[in-house]
């Protein structure tokens, strides 16, 4: 048995219904796979947890927070809802293009960075919001951004 | 009325993410008290508290609970909705960043009440830093010994605004595509595993702690008559200082923006304020003297929804504010239902077509139309939420809608301060599909 397959079985034996780990399960082997699902990877989760590949593929696809594609080492993500955008996260969203020089949902050439405008992050009194690997960053500004993209390069 | 804590209450001076401190200022002193209660006194207590969810429906808490089905075999859940996602709130986050614990007392004691072992906290996926907290708490109190018999279990969700949906939740935390299920059966009676569930809001089971203390006539004194208590108030977009403000209910909402929130922001004028999160109809500035509270608002032809306010100053315009609102309904529809699908996708088309200056006069009539086959229509009220703040607009500022076609296109000449905006559904980016070996 994979480790992987061993880490979800123990996950599953926690829940009244093994099928509740399907979620935490995909995240552990996006985790392990580079921050993306494979093919290969709906089958190791449906074996570990008795479902086809098929459903975790269906799944999987449903959640933002899955990537059916290759991601970059690090993403940034700005939130582009309306309590954002009320107060500039065009601007910001601009700055990340020209300092990443990618658009929104393209990831940097040398595979470092994937950067995306996402909706609400839940974060709309400290606007605009970046997430950056899933921490949020508030009251982000343009003139934030290159020192935002540093730090991620450097990290 | 005006600023008052009790959700929050202490979390300006102390750590009250660490259970001692919890402890010290009183925390888990309701739990044996209302574990000496039978769960009829219980539940009887909670409903004369009259606790009105704070999830967005507000429905009473205590009447939820009186309709689980508590003789029934099978194991009763309690589910918390911490999947905090629309678009303006962000209290839960703050409840399970700051208050982990009173949460937690709140779980026990409702568990307590519906005879159920087994309580789940469903935190948005997104919330990291708040999951990493509230599982820290959560792991303290049961090492604590407080737990007893009940198990709480913090379960993260992936990325999905219906998964704020309480069946879509169930169905997301029975491990499937987070889609709304049809009812009936209601959760009280079929919810979790087809199991009687009871589904509160992260800030409604976090004010259960203070009813058992201050018992229903005490908490009967904080807020108004028809929503007592109080409620935590996200206030965000153009005003100086946007945040969370806990105030009694029926506080005006003019004291919100203009005291608290240091008013508008820049000295710009107040055009708008969408007072629940981004799914309800908005108000001109001259409907700002309304008391914050359910039944006030519901007077004026909005809704409560999830307490979080959106002020918009004159400088936004309307039709972009519905064409960025309507992309984030689209993009989170879930497909289940047809209106809603092919709804959301056909106001974009309308309003993109408005804002550009291609429509004509009657392509703004159709977009009444769209909406009017839209609302109602669907499993659950994603849809209508798409629906409610567009609806309004053409309602209160449909000459401007009528401007970008006798314009030829939008007024505010790109001055607008939404103009451009990005939305996640322009991004061209949805994964070439996983090929799914044989």
């Amino acid at each position: 048995m994979s480790s992987l397959t061993a880490e979800i079985r123990e996950i599953a034996a926690r829940y009244p219904d093994s099928r509740t780990a399907i979620l935490p399960a995909l995240r552990l082997a996006q985790e392990q796979n580079g921050g993306w699902l494979t093919s290969e990877s709906f089958v190791q989760v449906g074996e570990a947890l008795g479902l086809t590949p098929a459903y975790c593929q269906a799944v999987a696809s449903f959640y933002d927070m899955f990537h059916l594609a290759p991601v970059g080492r690090h993403t940034v993500e700005v939130c582009t809802n309306l309590s954002c955008a009320l107060v500039g996260a065009q601007q910001v969203v601009e700055a990340f293009e020209t300092e990443l020089g990618v658009a929104p949902g393209e990831t940097t050439e040398d595979g470092e960075i994937t950067f995306r405008a996402v909706e609400c992050l839940g974060g709309c009194g400290y606007a605009t919001v970046v997430a950056v690997d899933n921490r949020y960053r508030h009251f982000v500004k343009p003139e934030d951004v290159p020192a935002i993209v540093e730090d991620v390069r450097g990290a | 009325m005006g600023l008052k804590t009790m959700l929050l209450a202490g979390a300006d001076e102390r750590d009250l993410t660490k259970l001692g401190e919890y402890q010290a200022i009183g925390g888990y002193e309701q739990v044996p008290k209302a574990r000496a209660m039978s769960s009829d006194d219980l539940i009887a207590l909670l409903q004369a508290a009259n606790l009105r969810g704070r999830g967005g429906a507000g429905f009473p808490m205590g009447r939820k609970a009186s309709l689980i089905d508590r003789k029934s075999p099978k194991p009763k859940y309690l589910v918390v909705n911490a999947d905090e996602s629309e678009p303006g709130a962000f209290k839960d986050r703050q409840v399970m960043a700051q208050v982990p614990h009173r949460l937690i007392e709140g779980c026990l004691i409702t568990a307590h009440a519906i005879e159920s072992q087994d309580v789940f906290i469903y935190i948005r996926g997104e919330y990291l830093t708040e999951y990493e907290v509230l599982q820290r708490a959560v792991d303290e109190a049961r090492a604590a010994g407080i737990f007893g018999d009940i198990e709480v279990t913090v379960y993260r969700g992936a990325g999905a605004y219906i998964c704020g949906e309480e069946t879509a939740l169930l169905d997301s935390l029975e491990g499937r595509r987070g889609q709304p299920r049809p009812r009936p059966p209601f959760p009280p009676i079929q919810g979790l595993y087809a199991a009687p569930t009871q589904i509160n809001n992260v800030c409604t089971i976090a004010t259960v702690p203070a009813i058992i203390e201050l018992g229903p006539d005490g908490f009967a004194n904080v807020g108004t008559p028809g929503s007592p208590g109080t409620v935590i108030f996200s206030i965000s977009g153009n005003v100086e200082k946007p945040g969370n403000y806990e105030l009694e209910l029926g506080t005006s909402m003019r004291e919100l923006i203009y005291t608290h929130a240091g008013g508008i922001a820049g000295g710009h004028q107040l055009k708008a304020v969408i007072p629940g999160g981004s799914s309800v109809p908005a108000l001109s500035a001259q409907q700002i003297d309304v008391p914050l509270d359910y039944d006030s608002l519901g007077a004026i032809g909005t809704f409560f929804g999830a307490a979080s306010l959106i002020v918009v100053d004159e400088r936004c315009c309307m039709v972009q504010l519905a064409l960025r609102s309507t992309k984030f309904y689209m993009h989170e529809s879930c497909g289940k239902c047809t209106p809603c699908r092919e709804g959301t996708r056909w106001m974009v088309q309308l309003l993109e077509k408005i804002e550009a200056g291609d429509a004509e006069l009657s392509d703004v009539d159709l977009l009444r139309n769209v909406c009017s086959r839209i609302l109602g229509k669907s499993l659950c009220a994603l849809g209508d939420f798409a629906v409610y703040p567009v609806s309004s607009y053409l309602e209160k500022w449909g000459e401007e809608f009528v401007a970008h076609v006798e314009h030829g296109g939008c007024p505010y000449g790109g001055e607008s301060s939404l103009e451009r905006i990005f939305a996640p559904s322009d991004q061209h980016t949805h994964s070439p599909v996983a090929q799914v070996p044989a």
